[in-house]
């Protein structure tokens, strides 16, 4: 008996071919129009790229002219009886068509640096991955514990959160300046930079996820003789761990979205100094590798993060079906 | 029920007014001394429990029962120390006692079976709490999940069970402490009639098994009824007790007595106290009127 499943029933899960062919759309259609926008010439196209310079002087093969400019010269070319400049329809040098940044993702890896001093790609994102790791290591390591005690009695919550509050809405790129100036020019102020971004938000965060912990289970563990340290301990941490596993995948995702801004400050490095290099150089296609990379690492380790989770609270499985 | 001959629920066979008389002889667990309860609220002060005084008997089961908003949870939160009381106190073996404790054990009306331990570990909880070893309270656990019929489900985790089985579990969990008095508060309020008819002759079965005094509390008056030795009703606003009535059945029960004459004078009794004659004026009946169609030909269904 195979019922056929409606694609927009209200809150009902589809079935899981129908979920496979939406995941794969949902990633196909940025793809499809951006392959439409670089291979369909008139869609969009602005630019003409110059094969034959012509009689136009400051012409040259290979430039990217303005469709109305390239038009005004091949118009004044003609009616100066000069040669005509020649030239295909083009998209801007920051727009690579996806097969260019298909190619970028193997030759970022084996382009060679261009000074001694400079890294390899590899060693580039290798050195974002620390800082990432650092920072939110170093923040869930406070963050984690004070959150579950503000979550857990109400003077620590009382004496923190309102604080932490206030503080949650200075942007954390402002610190750069004075993280520089205390922790030099190296890693200390990227990862302090991750830790701000990452800290007071995540007190909140825990905080909130350990009062929704039902109280009944504390009641049930206070009436079987628990002191306060046994309800800490054996009660709200192993009760909120999942969820806390959840708000902690979250956060990570949080923490990469400073990692830009981190690796600007002092001497820029990572992913992010390759990337801007690559942008100098013009390398448009190295540069949409790398973001891309960095989406493909977070995305994986969120999805080794859920898939560890289903194995680490086997309790949680019913709850993870809706 | 006006028309049924019935016996006054006063009236006790002799068999039955021996063994009060032997019960009213066993010492006092837990004594309850003037207790009163306020909360302020926004109507200002609300009296919840007002100069409640009672005493249950070692292995003794109470009953308590009333109409909703008549502070049973209230009355049985305080006793297990999850709340204070305004003022009065709660005696168990003659000391004061206000702070929860495993000489208290509770069985809840929600699930609070653990869920990330297996049945097994929620059984032993209570018992690595005290300061057991994990060897013995492993084994001490294991014959509680057997008193309770679940040595099958030990390593199961609660989600895997039916709500039955969880407060089966919940029961085991708060003896295992051995408890001087067992509380529950609605315990088998969410469960489905079957399976709530199956756990009330399951918690005979293991109160007569050991020894535990236990206070009950139901809003169903045959549950009441068909479990206890005595009923304590209360009233609402403010919660007093209105009446403590000695039970009539004889034990050993039987579903059979719930048709018995005893059974009904007493459950007559509870009615009268629970639900007394409604005024006409009353304002949670509807005032409805009749909206068929017009022309429809539509039977008046209680003719």
């Amino acid at each position: 008996m195979k019922q056929k499943q409606s694609w927009f029933a209200v809150r009902q899960a589809l079935s899981p071919i129908q979920a496979r062919w939406l995941t794969l759309l949902s990633f196909l259609l940025p793809l499809m129009i951006w392959s439409i926008v670089s291979y369909v010439p008139f869609v969009w196209h602005p630019k003409v790229e110059i094969t034959e310079p012509g009689g136009v002087s400051w012409f040259q093969e290979g430039m990217l002219i303005d469709r109305a400019i390239f038009s005004a010269e091949v118009a004044k070319a003609r009616s100066e009886n000069t040669q005509a400049p020649e030239g295909f329809r083009a998209n801007p040098v920051y727009l690579p068509a996806p097969h260019e940044v298909a190619v970028a993702f193997y030759t970022a890896f084996t382009t060679e640096p261009k000074r001694r001093s400079e890294q390899w790609l590899h060693e580039s994102l290798w050195h974002s991955i620390t800082i990432i790791f650092w920072g939110f290591f170093l923040s869930s390591l406070v963050g984690v514990p004070i959150g579950i005690l503000c979550g857990t009695f109400s003077a620590f919550s009382k004496a923190q959160e309102p604080f932490i509050e206030f503080f949650r809405y200075l942007p954390a790129p402002a610190f750069g300046a004075l993280a520089v100036a205390i922790l030099g020019i190296h890693d200390g102020p990227k990862i302090a930079i991750i830790f701000i971004g990452t800290f007071f938000q995540q007190v909140l965060i825990v905080a909130n996820t350990t009062r929704k912990l039902d109280i009944a289970l504390l009641e049930a563990a206070l009436t079987l003789g628990a002191n306060k340290m046994q309800i800490l301990f054996r009660v709200v941490i192993p009760g909120i761990i999942p969820d806390l596993f959840r708000d902690l995948r979250i956060l990570l995702g949080w923490a990469w979205t400073y990692l830009i801004v981190a690796e600007l400050i002092g001497t820029s490095s990572g992913i992010t100094w390759f990337i801007t290099q690559q942008a100098r150089y013009k390398n448009f296609d190295n540069v949409f590798a790398a973001i891309i990379m960095i989406g493909i690492i977070g995305l994986v380790s969120d999805l080794i993060l859920a898939k560890l989770s289903k194995h680490i609270f086997p309790w949680e499985r019913s709850q993870n079906k809706a | 029920m006006k028309n049924l001959h019935l016996p006054s629920y006063l009236e006790q066979s002799e068999r039955v007014s021996e063994r009060f008389k032997k019960l009213k002889e066993r010492e006092v667990i837990l004594e309850v001394k003037d207790l009163y309860k306020t909360f302020d609220s926004q109507q200002g002060e609300v009296t919840a429990l007002k100069n409640i005084n009672f005493k249950t008997h070692r292995r003794e089961f109470v009953c308590v029962i009333g109409p909703s908003g008549c502070g049973k949870s209230t009355l049985i939160r305080i006793l297990a120390g999850l709340e204070t009381p305004s003022s009065g106190q709660v005696l168990l073996d003659g000391e004061p006692k206000s702070e929860p404790g495993p000489d208290r054990g509770m069985v809840f009306q929600g699930y609070t079976l653990f869920p990330w331990l297996t049945i097994k570990k929620n059984v032993m909880f209570g018992l690595q709490m005290e300061g057991k070893s994990k060897t013995t309270a492993e084994s001490e656990a294991l014959q509680w999940i057997e008193l309770v019929g679940l040595s099958k489900f030990a390593d199961a985790y609660p989600h895997q069970l039916s709500g039955g089985m969880k407060q089966r579990v919940a029961i085991a969990r708060a003896l295992a402490n051995q408890p001087r008095i067992l509380l529950m508060d609605e315990p088998f309020g969410a469960l489905d009639a079957q399976t709530r008819f199956k756990m009330q002759t399951n918690l005979i079965d293991i109160w007569k098994n050991i020894d535990i005094t236990v206070l009950f509390i139901t809003h169903d008056l045959d549950e009441a009824i068909y479990l206890a030795d005595r009923i304590l009703v209360l009233k609402a606003h403010p919660g007093e007790v209105q009446e403590v009535i000695e039970v009539s059945v004889p034990r050993p029960r039987k579903p059979e007595q719930f048709l018995s004459p005893e059974f009904l004078a007493t459950k007559k009794r509870l009615e009268e106290l629970i639900h007394p004659p409604k005024e006409d004026d009353d304002e949670d009946s509807l005032h409805l009127i009749r909206m068929t169609r017009v022309g429809d030909d539509v039977e008046d269904i209680e003719l």
